[in-house]
């Protein structure tokens, strides 16, 4: 059994974009898609709960998870847009398909409402009729967007939104991002291995390592301030094109196998700092701080 | 960097695929249309020396690459290694020539053959070249990436290293030919980031103690700055700007460089966010624009722009830039 997520806790108010980072296979698309409740069938959840408004999403009943929840409460932006649009239909027709299915609304009062989406995330609304191939790649990515806020969600789960673009066309969804959050205030999870695209979009980060959250906090402080061993190896390595010329330090050996995960704390046989207890006893999440919260046992804290 | 021995020299290289239309237009239209991937471009990288050549996707780095290594054929130009004219090459020399400049593909997950261990995949070039010594060289190899003890890995096979041991292996095996001159195309670009900087290491370590000679095409500026000596920036198949790492990030003379530049997110929450300069995107390098081929998404475009293109004129020593914004006094 692969244990992708194990013992993973946030809290997201309402209004924050929390970026969940980490290395692959660690677990963040897993932990989205546990929330969105759309593991595959092989994936159990065998403990925890996810609370969307005081509301546990695992006891819900299917069809009401579907036709209330998601969508209209909770949507995602799914890795890999350039290939999440389907070839064969319209844009436009398939932004409006998601509306219909979740709402009591005429054909062509949903087609208003893809009009104003489109034009909600910087596309001329006429471009509807289009078809995914006559789009570039910013805009496909620009549509998925505009689909996932179609219902008004409170909650978007963006999973790695920006990874395949340009730089420039990264550089203009990121800003969408931005501007759809102080907009519509909406909460967000980005998930992304791009810490800086976390600096640049989120106001919370969690990292997480071999299926745990080695720590989160507010993103001022994981990045200023970073405890665990792991996130400052992970930041003191990530290139920056401004501020002073970082020298590396490599974090020694690779991520661990989820099948047979290290003994203790997941991080011990590549952490410069490790004790005995660090290879015998598994560490708790621990508040050092309002707000911050670390799953290591060094006490230098 | 202004001094040192030139290793390569690439002139006024260009390289155009054409464009197949059908039968009835190939007879009938007069002009063919072709993908000028590489549009005339000339540069020199020095003996140690780390050349970046950075751009969109699109821009023509790769096939840069893969010209220069003589992987396809050039539509024109020269470019030497050394003395030795590397398009005059014939079939026995490319041989040789093949010993001394190799290739780094991007992904490590495709380019080996996931049915040759470790040991074969390394030691096919001493067969292919009928040098001796296979073990020693192969085992001397996998010691030089730090795959230590090496006989621990001469009979796996791809499917049991992870991400950042591949591309280690891919390395040892561009390295056993001691050659001096390496392509790396995106080297660390399907690596996690705390393997990355591994990589990047050990790249280093092979520059400083072997004296290798590489050109890093990559398209993520971020990571240049921490390994080229020098970067050109890439646009439609021509050069915007070339400059040394600092000189270029930190004083961007073209317009192209600076949306580039202001476009990357800085991992600090508390610095400037990214920001967009420019509108649109790269467009097709069939139907290039005329003049300046930035100047459809250039903010400050003129009316020259449209009509003539720039040239690539020194500004200073070791920087040059190809704009009408940039007069040359």
């Amino acid at each position: 059994m692969v244990k992708a997520v194990d013992n993973v806790s946030l809290q997201l108010d309402k209004g924050d974009a929390l970026g969940l980072a980490g290395e692959s296979g660690c677990g963040k698309t897993t932990t989205a898609l546990s929330i969105m409740r759309l593991l595959p069938f092989n994936a159990q959840i065998l403990s925890g709960k996810i609370l969307l408004n005081d509301v546990d999403l695992l006891t819900i009943d299917d069809e009401i998870l579907r036709k209330e929840i998601r969508m209209k409460q909770l949507s995602m932006v799914f890795q890999g847009a350039m290939n999440a649009l389907n070839p064969v239909f319209k844009v436009g027709d398939q932004i409006r398909q998601a509306i219909i299915t979740h709402e009591d609304i005429t054909k062509d009062s949903a087609w208003e409402r893809v009009r104003e989406l489109l034009s909600l995330v910087g596309i001329n609304p006429n471009r509807a009729v289009d078809y995914p191939h006559e789009f570039s790649g910013g805009m496909k990515q620009r549509a998925i967007i505009a689909m996932s806020l179609a219902c008004d969600p409170e909650l978007v789960i963006a999973d790695e939104p920006v990874t395949a673009l340009d730089v420039i066309v990264q550089a203009q969804i990121l800003e969408l991002i931005r501007n759809l959050r102080e907009k519509l205030g909406l909460s967000m999870i980005m998930i992304t291995h791009d810490l800086s695209v976390i600096a640049d979009t989120c106001n919370k980060a969690a990292i997480m390592y071999a299926g745990k959250i080695v720590e989160t906090a507010d993103s001022i402080t994981i990045f200023k301030q970073p405890v665990h061993p792991y996130t400052q190896g992970l930041i003191a390595n990530f290139p920056s094109i401004s501020g002073e010329k970082k020298d590396f330090e490599p974090i020694s050996g690779s991520p661990p196998n989820l099948i047979s995960p290290p003994k203790g704390c997941r991080f011990h046989p590549r952490c410069p700092y490790a004790e005995e207890k660090c290879m015998s006893e598994e560490p708790d999440m621990v508040e050092i701080k309002r707000g911050h919260y670390v799953t290591c046992h060094l006490e230098k804290f | 960097m202004s001094s040192g021995e030139v290793l390569i020299k690439v002139n006024n290289l260009r390289k155009w695929f054409p464009v197949r239309t059908g039968l009835v237009q190939d007879i009938f239209s007069r002009k063919k249309r072709y993908v000028k991937a590489v549009d005339g471009i000339s540069f020199e990288i020095k003996k140690r020396e780390i050349y970046g050549l950075a751009g969109e996707s699109g821009c023509g780095k790769t096939t840069t690459g893969r010209v220069i290594m003589r992987l396809t054929e050039p539509t024109e130009g020269e470019a030497f290694l050394g003395e030795q004219d590397i398009f005059a090459l014939t079939k026995s020399q490319l041989n040789e020539f093949r010993k001394k400049a190799q290739i780094i593909f991007q992904d490590p997950y495709e380019s080996l053959d996931p049915r040759m261990n470790i040991y074969d995949f390394i030691a096919e070039p001493l067969v292919v070249h009928k040098i001796g010594d296979e073990e020693e060289r192969v085992a001397n190899a996998l010691k030089t990436v730090e795959l230590n003890p090496p006989e621990e890995y001469f009979y796996r096979f791809p499917h049991e290293l992870s991400g950042g041991q591949r591309q280690r292996v891919a390395i040892a095996r561009a390295m056993i030919l001691n050659p001096e001159f390496i392509v790396a195309d995106e080297p660390v670009s399907m690596l996690d980031v705390s393997i990355r900087s591994s990589i990047l290491k050990l790249m280093f370590k092979l520059r400083d103690e072997l004296g290798i000679s590489y050109l890093y095409i990559t398209h993520d500026l971020a990571t240049t700055r921490q390994v080229c000596d020098r970067i050109a920036i890439m646009y439609l198949g021509k050069f915007a700007e070339e400059a040394v790492t600092e000189e270029l990030l930190r004083n961007p003379l073209h317009p192209y460089t600076q949306a580039l530049i202001t476009a990357v997110p800085i991992p600090d929450p508390t610095a400037r966010k990214s920001k967009v300069v420019v509108s649109g995107e790269i467009p097709s390098p069939v139907d290039l624009p005329p003049g300046c081929r930035f100047h459809p998404r250039c903010p400050y475009a003129m009316d020259i722009c449209k009509r003539e293109e720039p040239p690539l004129i020194g500004v200073e020593d070791d920087h040059r830039v190809a704009c009408h914004l940039v007069k040359n006094d």
